[in-house]
């Protein structure tokens, strides 16, 4: 299973700090976080957060990633900017709503702008296609975010997280 | 009470301590008192200064860290007292140097002059409010994290810059803090 997967590189590459707003398709990712020993988790009251969070934790000597929905990704425009002016390296794990069979229609203005919004911020946007790619794209961001000071913005497709009603939704 | 006699009385004999400063005022107020590689002084970001300080304060656990920013800014940012209340970072004291007063953009009234109580906001979140008298205790040892919020006259004050390039503000402040290792890792 992915989150597995992308707990065991978190893990590996020394991510020590995970920052996270609540979301149902990072929910098993959070737990086994909160279940690690050896990590912090800290839950955000909003994603904006999170980026100053990391710039500090990387100020201080540690690596980070920060989890958050695509409608997350409208709340972090503005301190993107520091990302940038910085040259901070950053790891933020996106899982996609307003994408693949959305039944939210709220969640499809801001899912449709992810890509757009956070290149615009100087954020480098990977996509994998499927489920086996995404463990994979999450090795490669951190690798490319700490040895080459990027941030990067993996996107966790919504037809690999599989959530289709909001009775679904709950359910989890 | 003058905003920069405040701030250079905290920063007196800082040692080995942290600090990060929001944008504006604050920034001038610890650069007048005394550049320091030591210091990350924020040009932008508003709002997230208390949160540049809980990272750095989980990041290095064992050094002191001390946020000072403006009551706008910090009101930008609020929720991060909730969240430095859930952690409850031992090593971390947040002070807010409250004018009253949006400094940067024409001395408007920010919500602190119309009642709205910072250091109430920060105990309810579970940080401990300090008083002035006893804030230079609280930053280099008592068990945080320590809030304080510093009502200061709302005065135009010439401006002391810190440097600008972010880039070079984040390699000095880790080359400082982390020596070679800041470079290898």
């Amino acid at each position: 299973m992915w989150p597995e997967g992308i707990h065991k590189e978190l893990s590996a590459a020394g991510v020590r700090l995970v920052g996270y707003v609540p979301d149902a398709g990072h929910k098993r990712l959070i737990e086994l976080c909160q279940a690690d020993k050896k990590m912090r988790a800290v839950v955000l009251t909003t994603e904006e957060e999170g980026i100053g969070l990391a710039a500090g934790a990387w100020l201080g000597g540690q690596k980070s990633v920060l989890l958050m929905q695509s409608s997350g990704v409208g709340n972090v425009i503005n301190v993107l900017g520091m990302v940038r002016e910085c040259r901070f390296p950053l790891v933020t794990l996106v899982t996609m709503r307003g994408e693949q069979g959305e039944f939210n229609p709220w969640q499809v203005p801001m899912g449709q702008a992810v890509r757009p919004v956070l290149e615009a911020m100087g954020t480098v946007v990977q996509a994998p296609a499927s489920a086996e790619d995404i463990v994979p794209t999450v090795n490669a961001a951190l690798r490319l975010a700490y040895n080459s000071y990027a941030s990067v913005a993996v996107l966790i497709p919504q037809r690999v997280i599989g959530i289709k009603s909001f009775q679904d939704q709950a359910s989890r | 009470m003058k905003r920069r006699d405040a701030v250079r009385s905290l920063l007196k004999n800082r040692k080995q301590l942290l600090v990060v400063a929001g944008l504006g005022s604050t920034a001038w107020d610890v650069t007048a008192a005394g550049d320091s590689p030591l210091t990350f002084p924020m040009w932008g970001a508003m709002g997230q200064a208390a949160m540049m300080g809980l990272g750095l304060a989980l990041a290095q656990p064992k050094r002191r860290v001390l946020v000072i920013t403006g009551d706008g800014e910090a009101l930008m940012g609020l929720g991060a007292l909730a969240t430095i209340g859930v952690q409850q970072p031992a090593n971390l004291t947040v002070v807010v140097i409250d004018n009253e007063r949006y400094g940067e953009t024409g001395m408007q009234k920010t919500h602190t002059a119309n009642g709205v109580d910072l250091a109430g906001v920060a105990r309810a979140c579970g940080l401990n409010v300090v008083d002035f008298k006893n804030l230079g205790k609280a930053i280099h040892g008592k068990s945080g994290p320590n809030f304080a919020a510093v009502k200061v006259e709302a005065e135009k004050i010439p401006l002391v810059l810190p440097p600008r390039e972010g880039t070079l503000l984040k390699a000095r402040f880790r080359r400082a803090l982390l020596g070679s290792k800041a470079d290898s890792e």
